[in-house]
């Protein structure tokens, strides 16, 4: 458990991913199982202790502390668990005890009931020092809040074992905590885990930009890139799940997608609600900003189901009735992909069209259209590209249409992280809600901390610290004189933000130092962009 | 017969000790001026005359460049302030020169703590315990999450960073005036002998506290290294240049902060630490509540901090107290 709690604090203090990576794989390589499999299980919120609440908790402190120092500690530190952690009473006398293991702390923490817990949970506490205490709860309670999603522990293990992420991603969902047969094969040399009738994710193949350049179209098939989130329905023993790109269980979101698949497959598609934004009545999508709201739910009222129903379109197979076919080349499994979707009901699912083009510059042409039908880009395929985790050069690409422009001006500016912690490098900028030589205002448009090269970010920061007028902690706000260009690719409508407006993927695209702010766009320019 | 305690009045602006007509910390420029020790928020410049020990008066002549109206009062040594009030300077161990000033007057005393810690400091005089009828103490540290971990303990993780990253240099955002040059005096105790680099504010103050009998070892500018002369080594920094233009000089500077305040891992993650260190020149709530509880006054009064919990705690005890609204102490940096 100490090793754990140390963890947990180096990973709190720590913002780059690598020294993450770093700790963690450190960490994973030097604690015996089945600790590294809890730690792993805590650190992505895997665990679930339902006898212990943050309010058990509180309740604890309250018999022991008086009630006016705890709530004035509490409201300094802002954390519950924090609080408790440093004001819990340790025992004077207490006879010297063996250290727990974390499995030891995991064990007693899943005997606990709402009845016990309040007996039981001072008997731990009393065992550990404040590091531990903060570690314990935190464990008990969920929400470590470190910064670590499920990809970063995943790339943890890769690297602390010396083996692929991908293989690491694919086993992973199949097992549950404390992840014993990951360990004894990523570890331990051990052979890998042999999981018939589970559900498990597959690494998703993905594309490269299409930066410059043609491919022949003979070689390479096209079809949309439609903008919804990429999926992964699963089924097998009978159970579906629907994974994220990263690996993430997803299900719980989409139950409607979990009782439609009739057979064992694991099929690569787009997932979407039912509209026609995207290609319009044809096209059968709504925009991304309808599917948003159905994301990160834990459960989905029956209303949501109805307005906003999901299904998704297919791009891929890569096993069906018992056959693996992520060896076979591309137009192999798009023949197997056509002649399923017969076995598929229609309700939930259909198969996204390859767009016929007589060459490179007739596709180009098709994709210039892409932005009216309010739909990302194309794909590139190639026709005997096998199915690969990753990015592989030349086999699949991307081909977004071009971004968007407007003409921004800078409102704020803010203090970045790790090498950029000097520089103010997150900047904020807004649109003219009206004439600006007749008084008009600034409102925010969006944020973005990336387009530009290190000696433009030196010139940036310079700008920034010339032209101050307010300062709050990290972030000034500058006079409005710099023009941004920012590059976008799309923009929707938004309840959270104050314009009512909100950009998809904003990027600095050209620094204007040479354009007057009066000249920058005025906010209806953005909402005329609008493809809801 | 006047009533009790009449002759010393909180102000606003200060204690006011009413018949000498003479203010204690004051926070804007007065006639006289009685000073605890010399952190900018206790010590103002500007006064007409200015009663403190020797080494706050010498670091008062750093900062101002001024030390007129100067007088010297030693550790123990008590001076007639006229109208029958005398005052007694009494070390304090917050920082170098740092004292509590006992007040007495128709025989009632009256102790003025300014800044204090108990904790052991190389680098000044330990607080002395002295009895009196109202005593008057901070409460930075006011509020029972505060305790502070023995320094050997955060001394030894400063170290096994640095042992730890050969190739980054590590960087310890400390108050210039007192915790750089603890900080820098214990890494000495713990047989750390190589060259420790200073931000070029720390410079004065470092050999100041050389000239009063301090030795810090061997110190030298950051603004005469290479990169590659600080990698593997320590580097000291006033807290507001961790992550400013000046720290881009330094080989992938891992950022440390000495200050109570790191106590709280929000505190630190605001700033940006990736190493605090609990390190802390003020008393602790143990420390603040076995002072007032050995000090045993009639009544404890609280200038600055969090004085909130500190009441409470004395009204739990059953002590007298009171909160006075001083303004202008600050110790985000401590």
């Amino acid at each position: 458990m100490e090793e754990f709690a140390a963890l947990l604090d180096a990973l709190v203090y720590t913002t780059s991913r690598n020294r993450k990576l770093a700790l963690i794989a450190a960490y994973l390589r030097s604690a015996p199982d089945p600790d590294r499999g809890w730690a792993l299980a805590g650190l992505t919120d895997g665990l679930d202790f339902p006898a212990v609440k943050s309010s058990t908790v509180r309740n604890l402190m309250m018999e022991r502390v008086d009630p006016v120092l705890w709530a004035l500690s509490r409201d300094f530190v802002g954390d519950t668990a924090e609080t408790a952690s440093l004001l819990w009473p340790e025992p004077e006398d207490a006879a010297p005890q063996a250290p727990l293991t974390l499995a030891e702390v995991v064990e007693r923490l899943s005997a606990l009931t709402r009845a016990t817990a309040p007996k039981k949970l001072p008997l731990l506490f009393d065992r550990m020092d404040a590091k531990g205490r903060y570690a314990l709860i935190k464990l008990a309670t969920g929400g470590m809040r470190v910064g670590v999603s499920a990809r970063l522990a995943k790339t943890a293990f890769a690297l602390a074992f010396g083996v692929a992420v991908e293989e690491v991603e694919e086993y992973w969902h199949a097992l549950t905590p404390p992840y014993t047969e990951l360990f004894a094969w990523g570890a331990d040399g051990g052979p890998a885990p042999d999981l018939p009738g589970v559900p498990r994710f597959r690494p998703f193949m993905l594309a490269h930009p299409l930066e410059d350049g043609e491919v022949d179209l003979k070689d390479y098939a096209a079809e949309w890139k439609w903008d919804g989130i990429r999926v992964q329905l699963v089924r097998a023993g009978g159970e579906t799940r629907v994974y994220s790109r990263s690996g993430d269980d997803i299900s719980a979101s989409f139950p409607e997608m979990l009782t439609v698949l009739p057979m064992d497959a694991v099929l690569d598609g787009e997932l979407l609600v039912r509209g026609s934004t995207q290609g319009g009545e044809a096209g059968g999508a709504a925009s991304f900003n309808a599917l948003q709201q159905r994301l990160g739910r834990k459960t989905v009222s029956g209303k949501m189901l109805k307005e906003a129903p999901a299904f998704v379109r297919l791009y891929d197979v890569l096993l069906l009735d018992g056959t693996d076919w992520r060896e076979h080349p591309w137009k192999s499994r798009r023949a197997t992909l056509e002649a399923l979707m017969g076995r598929l009901p229609a309700s939930h699912f259909d198969l996204s069209a390859l767009v016929e083009a007589q060459d490179f510059s007739a596709l180009a042409a098709i994709r210039d259209t892409a932005r009216d039908e309010a739909i990302e880009g194309l794909m590139l395929k190639h026709r005997d590209s096998p199915y690969v985790a990753g990015r592989k050069v030349a086999l699949w690409y991307k081909w977004k249409r071009d971004p968007l422009l407007i003409d921004c001006v800078v409102m704020y500016a803010q203090r970045g992280s790790g090498k950029r912690s000097s520089f103010h490098s997150d900047f904020t900028f807004g649109c003219w809600d009206g004439d600006p030589d007749a008084g008009a205002e600034l409102l925010p448009v969006g944020k973005a901390y990336t387009g530009f090269t290190d000696a433009e970010l030196k010139q940036l920061d310079k700008f920034v610290r010339q032209n101050t007028l307010n300062r709050f902690g990290p972030v000034r706000e500058v006079k409005r004189e710099l023009v941004f260009e920012v590059a976008f690719d799309s923009v929707h409508t938004s309840k959270r933000h104050k314009s009512g407006l909100a950009m998809r993927f904003p990027r600095i695209h050209r620094i204007r130092w040479d354009k007057p702010a009066h000249e920058a766009d005025r906010i209806e320019a953005l909402r005329a962009l609008i493809k809801d | 017969m006047t009533a009790p305690f009449s002759w010393i009045r909180p102000e606003p602006h200060g204690i006011h000790v009413v018949p000498a007509d003479i203010w204690v910390d004051p926070s804007r420029a007065v006639p006289r001026a009685l000073v605890t020790h010399g952190h900018a928020d206790h010590a103002r410049g500007g006064h007409g005359e200015t009663i403190a020990t020797p080494a706050t008066l010498a670091i008062m002549k750093l900062r101002y460049a001024t030390s007129d109206g100067a007088v010297r009062v030693e550790y123990g040594e008590s001076i007639s302030l006229g109208s029958g009030v005398s005052a007694t300077f009494l070390p304090a161990g917050h920082v170098l020169g740092s004292a509590q000033i006992l007040l007495e007057h128709a025989g009632e005393r009256v102790i003025i703590t300014g800044d204090y810690k108990r904790a052991p400091d190389p680098t000044c005089a330990p607080f002395e315990v002295t009895p009196c009828d109202i005593f008057i103490t901070e409460a930075t540290f006011g509020l029972p999450v505060f305790t502070h971990p023995p320094i050997t303990e955060e001394i030894g993780k400063l170290l096994d960073a640095r042992t730890e990253n050969p190739d980054a240099c590590i960087l310890v955002g400390a108050y210039a005036l007192g915790k750089a040059q603890r900080v820098i005096a214990e890494l000495r105790a713990a047989g750390h002998t190589d060259t420790i680099w200073l931000h070029g504010a720390m410079e004065a103050m470092c050999r100041l506290y050389e000239e009063h009998g301090v030795m810090l070892g061997d110190l030298r500018l950051v603004s005469d290294a290479t990169k590659d002369q600080m990698r593997g080594a320590i580097v000291v920094a006033p807290p507001s240049a961790l992550n400013d233009r000046w720290s881009r000089r330094l080989p992938d500077p891992i950022t440390a902060m000495a200050s109570g305040w790191m106590r709280v891992r929000a505190r630190a993650r605001q700033r940006g630490v990736e190493l605090p260190l609990v390190i802390s020149d003020h008393a602790d709530w143990n420390e603040l509540t076995r002072t007032i509880t050995e000090v045993n006054p009639q009544e404890t009064w609280i200038t600055h901090g969090r004085e909130e919990a500190l009441l409470r705690w004395c009204e739990l005890s059953q002590r007298r107290a009171r909160a006075l609204a001083l303004v202008g102490y600050e110790d985000e940096d401590d």
